[in-house]
């Protein structure tokens, strides 16, 4: 017994300094590029007649509901340029890939569809967990994200490009609106607890004490739960001019709920959402009719781009299903993916995000023209009232589209470094 | 059975860390693309938690539902050292700048030291499960209360993180790392050192739980599993064996967490789940967790299992892992594992049959 367990002793001894041995040589050789970072060249093979494009959305988890909306706007989009020729006469080949609601997931998946795959470009995340996931991936292997859906803002990545709203896009008309058309003077803010919310509501705070709008109240609860009794209990005591909803997912449902079993609706409560759009207002069993939102696209813009994309979408997956503005944005995004591919003459990402500037496209939310340099789009605000078919229309617009500003440079009543 | 077979058949499992080792050490590295030898990473850390649980659940019969707690701690113990490497020697990370006072807040400040988050990932987690395990323990908690307890400890834990968006980023996490002591994570040299310390780690856990199981703690182990009360009447105090055990899994669940942040680059709460602490549990069950190499390929299996099919069925993966966990447990309800000693069972009483045929 004792024998052995020397022996035993000796043999783990022994594993473990060739292991060692091992590691020490694999670190050794690698000091010389660890400034360089970037790993080897892109397999992109576009010498076929097919371009692969990564298609990155939660298929499964919490998040599902909303992300499998916008795998078929781009499989949607991505079928009407096969059938109009392709992008620089490649057919897309997509490949869809489950981000599984799963913030590891999506960056293990975006490296599998860039280094396995191949694909000149990704589109999808949702959260911005997702995002902020698969940003070094992008970073490091040195491919192109779109990512569809409006977010917090300061950020502007090389390898990405984000088509839905910045903040100075969505969350700042919003409050421009409330304080020019509404005169409001007073507001209650009601967010889930994460990085979106927290920021719209630091950027709000900021407003409010540079235009002498009091904050009632600020609420979150986390993004899976429901607990909105108390925060709704302090709405009623404290009677703001609006609520400013940041909350996001299956906890506006409760929250809403929690608001009507208090007898508070449009006219002696308004709310303005900026996470809740046609598909999630459809999903929520109270009564919403007059409740305000701020996007960028709702399905009822009137223009011919708008009527042909709802027209196409309908015939595809059904009549019954709406479509929103992460649909449209990421819609768009192909479109102008394509835009950029062709003005470059080649799918390699230096060339693509080189050519992006000045990149315009008739969306259905109307004219959206690329940012060269901060990665954005400018695109118009729409204010919009939910209707008693829970469609949203909209009561103001912006003048033309808004250039993006994601770290609110041109407002000087912004200092990101306050608390 | 003679003394030979026995004594061979006790160093069986020794074969299998060796098989394992050779495939993890040798040939995957040779094999697989960087990628892939990272995904293979990932899922060691998995088994490496999945070792502490085969020995607190397996041989302990202690239900440890709430494992993620502890991963969680290592992970975020090894994710606070590597966001203050990514924001640089005097800076602090952003989320802090965005939603804090932008003050490094004290207890964060050792975290720069890497020898301290190396001692903090060892430490933190077992004086954690020493606390819980000697309150619960001592007196006599047991079954599902304790499988509860501690579950409803890791689910606490994941709220205190996404509440404390000032602290811990909240949902969204620790993100954007950059470098694992000064190595950069996205360097295809680095990413193999990463892995290869981590299929070693996995390897040294499974040859000290070797000599645990080997040894006289081990052996009263198991005895307190099947019969805490003659253990007890035996004079040793069931309490302080299974707390042992349970702290000797915390730290291996811990360390799995730790690997797992240079991996996949980041940490966030949902690692630290009811879900997350599941998935360990099914990787266990899935394997044996009973045996000493069974915990460790469960959790391969399943990380593997679950990668290959959400790649190969993006829609429908999910119905497909929830049917192979049905059909392990319905068939062999000891876990893959359990199939290659019976096998070898079968095989020797062909053999015996054969003889005694030759025989007569």
């Amino acid at each position: 017994m004792v024998k052995s367990r020397a022996r035993l002793i000796a043999g783990t001894a022994a594993a473990l300094s060739a292991a060692l041995v091992m590691t020490g040589c694999g670190s050794k050789s690698s000091d010389g590029d660890t400034a360089a970072g970037s790993s080897g060249s892109s397999c992109v093979d576009t010498s076929g007649d097919t371009v692969k494009l990564g298609f990155l959305n939660s298929m499964s988890g919490a998040m599902s509901i909303s992300e499998k909306t916008v795998s078929d706007s781009l499989n949607l989009a991505a079928e009407q340029i096969n059938d109009a020729g392709g992008i620089l006469g490649k057919k897309i080949e997509p490949i869809q890939e489950d981000g599984a609601s799963e913030p590891t997931v999506f960056a293990e998946k975006a490296e599998k569809l860039i280094q396995s795959d191949c694909v000149a470009a990704v589109f999808g995340g949702w959260t911005s967990s997702s995002r902020v996931a698969m940003r070094p991936v992008f970073k490091s292997l040195n491919n192109i994200l779109f990512y569809p859906v409006q977010y917090e803002g300061l950020e502007a990545d090389h390898n990405i490009f984000y088509t839905g709203a910045t903040t100075n896009q969505q969350i700042i008309p919003a409050l421009d609106f409330l304080r020019t058309e509404k005169k409001i003077k007073s507001i209650f803010l009601a967010g889930s607890d994460y990085v979106f919310p927290r920021t719209a509501n630091k950027i709000i705070k900021q407003y409010c004490e540079e235009y002498g709008i009091k904050v009632v109240g600020e609420e979150y609860q986390p993004l899976d739960q429901g607990a909105w009794g108390t925060a709704v209990d302090k709405i009623v005591s404290t009677k703001p001019d609006v609520v400013f909803n940041t909350i996001n997912g299956d906890s506006n449902v409760a929250f809403l709920q929690a608001y009507d079993d208090k007898g508070l609706n449009s006219s002696n409560a308004p709310i303005v959402s900026v996470s809740i759009a046609e598909e999630e207002a459809a999903a929520i069993p109270v009564d919403l009719t007059g409740q305000m939102t701020s996007w960028n696209y709702y399905q009822t813009v009137e223009s011919p781009e708008n009527a042909a994309f709802v027209k196409a979408f309908k015939a595809k997956f059904g009549e019954k299903r709406v479509t929103s503005d992460p649909m449209e944005a990421a819609y768009t995004s192909m479109f102008l993916y394509k835009a950029m591919v062709e003005k470059a003459g080649s799918f390699d990402t230096e060339k693509v995000i080189g050519a992006a500037d000045g990149i315009t496209y008739a969306a259905p939310e109307g004219k959206v023209t690329v940012n060269g340099e901060n990665h954005h789009i400018a695109k118009t605000n729409l204010i919009g009232q939910v209707q008693p078919d829970k469609l949203i229309k909209t009561i103001f617009s912006s003048d033309g589209p808004i250039e993006p500003d994601p770290f609110l440079k041109t407002y000087s009543w912004w200092d990101p470094s306050k608390e | 059975m003679n003394a030979r077979v026995m004594a061979f058949k006790a160093y069986f499992p020794l074969i299998g860390i060796a098989i394992l080792a050779l495939f993890l050490l040798v040939i995957a590295p040779g094999a697989l693309s960087s990628f892939r030898l990272n995904n293979l990473g990932k899922y060691c850390c998995y088994a490496i938690a999945g070792v502490g649980i085969g020995l607190a659940w397996g041989r302990g019969g202690m239900l440890v539902l709430g494992q993620g707690l502890f991963f969680g701690l290592g992970a975020y113990a090894m994710g606070m050292h590597l966001k203050l490497e990514a924001a640089g020697p005097d800076a602090v990370p952003d989320f802090m700048m965005n939603f804090g006072s932008g003050v490094l807040p004290a207890w964060w400040a050792p975290f720069r030291s890497g020898a301290f988050t190396i001692a903090a990932i060892v430490v933190i987690p077992a004086l954690v499960a020493l606390v819980l395990g000697l309150a619960v323990f001592k007196r006599r908690i047991k079954g599902a209360y304790f499988a509860i307890l501690s579950q409803a400890l890791t689910v606490a834990f994941g709220a205190l993180l996404v509440s404390q968006i000032k602290y811990t980023g909240g949902q969204t996490g620790l993100n954007s790392l950059s470098t694992f002591f000064g190595y950069n994570l996205y360097d295809p040299v680095n990413k193999k050192m990463i892995y290869m310390i981590t299929a070693v780690i996995l390897i040294v856990m499974l040859l000290i739980t070797f000599q645990l199981y080997r040894s006289r703690f081990g052996e009263v182990l198991i005895a307190t599993r099947d019969q805490e009360e003659r253990v007890r009447f035996l004079g040793y105090d069931p309490a302080n064996i299974k707390v042992v055990a349970f702290v000797i899994a915390a730290i291996m669940a811990s360390i799995g967490g730790a690997m797992f942040v240079p991996m996949a680059g980041l940490i966030n709460p949902r690692e630290v789940s009811a879900l997350a602490s599941i998935m360990l549990i099914a990787g266990v069950a899935l394997g044996g967790r009973a045996t000493l190499l069974g915990p460790a390929i469960g959790a391969l299996v399943v990380g593997y299992g679950r990668t290959s099919l959400s790649e190969a069925y993006p829609d429908q993966w999910t119905y497909f892992l929830g049917a192979m966990f049905i059909i392990v447990i319905l068939f062999i309800p000891n876990g893959l594992t359990s199939v290659i000693p019976k096998a070898w069972q079968a095989l020797n009483r062909r053999r015996t049959d054969i003889k005694e045929v030759e025989a007569v």
